[in-house]
């Protein structure tokens, strides 16, 4: 089922994003702090969601983790964000994951 | 030079000193936590201002704290597993151990003897003399045939020096007395198996009797009477606020915010815009009330007049007063962006409200809705009070 759900996310995922303003990605970035922090830790250093530092990311890739950013892992918690977010803005959240949010 | 230095320090000695004799309660005091920068302010709430800020606490997302039974100190657990001892008059951190990797909450026992923090990781109860903090027991959440250990979630203490948490990912209650262990003795453990899948966050009434789980994974609670032997968990609200087409969740609600008021629960519905009012005898639901998001905290002034509701992420600007009597929203607030905690003076005729993007507590007379006071303060979260001591299951 979770499978299922990413793929349809990769296979739905437009070939390029937009580049985000500055303003946008300090926005997304304070909301990944904030916002996911409230469940994964504002360290990102896990909650009751697990930890998302970029060593506990590394198996997935970036279009993987914009699918779960925008579809959510159904039967868990994890919520999908696409009402509130675009597939830019969750491409750029899952990068920054991946490299790791600067301190 | 050094002489005009070493006059100056024995004037700020003897200044210090001086504050310290300065005979004052602690019944008006309380503590703002700033998430962000891992400090706390003290304040008091006679004239509204901050006393002091201490720095240098760790992790403080998600902090929340409990006072002594003297209400001289507060415990303060963070993120990072840190339990911190700070003495409220003094104005000083007294003593600070990091006891986990990674913890969510505690609570002091009901004769404030011993101190219990609930860790995500390792999961976990650890147990703590109130005085010292020196570790008195530990409790692994292990469950299942290989040995896992669960995070844990909704610790609260119950009379008789007994603690009460929830196993998130293995779905169980336990009930932790503790009366032997400052003498060496283990805690006793009843476990209660198969209460729901996923509770997220639990709370205990304030008479001790109930203790409820909200369950992430199913439509209901469960629920445990702890005056009834032998102990066991019951299904109740099935149907519990997630609805056939439950919104999105962006922030677990919490059920410290659940209230009794007037013979009545008031909590929030998980993923509606709604505050549910339930009959607190029966436990059946009895009126769903329209709201402007999908509720956070669902607090009582402590008359029970008023409710005063807090919203989730996008909606947190907002907050809403329901007159409990008509059970109508009678007012609805802006403090402004990202409102994440309130708590009312012991008597409730004041509400303190953190307003964490705007960096600012604003405190506001609960009867004419007027700003009384604006406290600057470094991404706000919990503000806690120091009344919170003489309430079990805070
Ligand atoms: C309401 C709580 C909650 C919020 C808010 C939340 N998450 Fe999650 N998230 C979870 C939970 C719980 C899991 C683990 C699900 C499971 O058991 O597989 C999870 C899992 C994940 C995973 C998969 C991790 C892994 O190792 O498999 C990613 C990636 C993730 N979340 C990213 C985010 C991002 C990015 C945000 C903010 C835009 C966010 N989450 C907000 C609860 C939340």
């Amino acid at each position: 089922m979770r499978k299922l759900a990413l793929l349809a996310a990769i296979v739905a995922l437009p070939a390029a994003a937009q580049p985000l303003s500055d303003g946008r990605k300090a926005e997304l970035d304070s909301l990944v702090r904030q916002d996911c922090g409230s469940c994964h830790g504002m360290t990102l250093k896990g909650g009751l969601g697990r930890p998302l530092l970029p060593g506990d990311l590394a198996r997935y890739s970036t279009r993987d983790l914009t699918g779960i950013i925008l579809d959510g892992i159904p039967g868990t918690p994890m919520p999908p964000w696409k009402a509130l977010i675009s597939r830019a803005d969750a491409e750029w959240i899952a990068r920054s994951l991946k490299k790791g949010l600067e301190k | 030079m050094t002489r005009v230095f070493s006059i100056l320090v024995v004037f700020f000695a003897l200044a210090a000193g001086a504050r310290a004799q300065e005979l004052r309660g602690t019944g008006d005091l309380g503590i703002i936590v700033e998430r962000a920068s891992g400090s706390i302010q003290i304040v008091e709430t006679t004239g509204q201002t901050a006393l002091a800020r201490i720095e240098g606490l760790g992790d403080l997302s998600h902090a929340s704290l409990t006072y002594s039974r003297d209400q001289r100190f507060a415990y303060l657990f963070g993120r990072d597993g840190g339990l911190s001892k700070i003495d409220m008059l003094t104005r000083k951190l007294v003593k600070r151990i990091v006891q986990a990797g990674n913890s969510i909450g505690g609570a002091i026992s009901d004769d404030g003897r011993l101190i219990a923090v609930s860790n995500y990781k390792p999961g976990g109860v650890r147990i703590f003399d109130a005085d010292t903090l020196a570790p008195v027991a530990t409790i692994p959440a292990e469950y299942g045939d290989n040995g896992a250990l669960s995070k844990i979630v909704g610790l609260v203490d119950a009379p008789g020096r007994r603690f009460v948490f929830t196993l998130y990912d293995a779905g169980e209650i336990w009930v932790a007395d503790c009366t032997a262990c400052l003498e060496g003795g283990k805690p006793a453990i009843t476990r209660l198996k198969d209460i729901g899948r996923q509770p997220y966050d639990a709370l205990i009434t304030a008479t001790g009797q109930y203790y409820l789980a909200g369950l992430f994974g199913e439509d209901g609670m469960s629920l445990v009477d702890l005056w009834k032997k032998p102990l066991r968990s019951r299904r109740i609200l099935d149907g519990y606020g997630r609805g056939e087409k439950p919104l999105p969740v962006y922030k677990m609600p919490h059920l410290e915010g659940w209230t009794r008021a007037n013979g009545q629960f008031f909590l929030p519905a998980v993923g509606r815009h709604e505050v549910l009012v339930v009959d607190a005898r029966t436990f059946k639901q009895t009126a769903a009330i329209p709201a402007y998001g999908q509720p956070v905290f669902v607090m009582a002034r402590p008359d029970q007049r008023q409710v005063w509701v807090n919203f989730a992420y996008p909606l947190n600007d907002t907050v809403q007063v329901i007159d409990v009597p008509s059970g109508k929203i009678i007012k609805e607030l802006k403090p402004g962006k990202a409102v994440l905690h309130m708590e009312f003076t012991p008597r409730g005729e004041q509400v303190w409200i953190s307003v964490r993007d705007e960096n600012r507590v604003i405190v506001y007379d609960t009867r004419t809705f007027e700003k009384i006071a604006t406290l600057p303060a470094q991404s706000p979260s919990g503000i806690f009070f120091t009344w919170r001591y003489a309430r079990i299951g805070l």
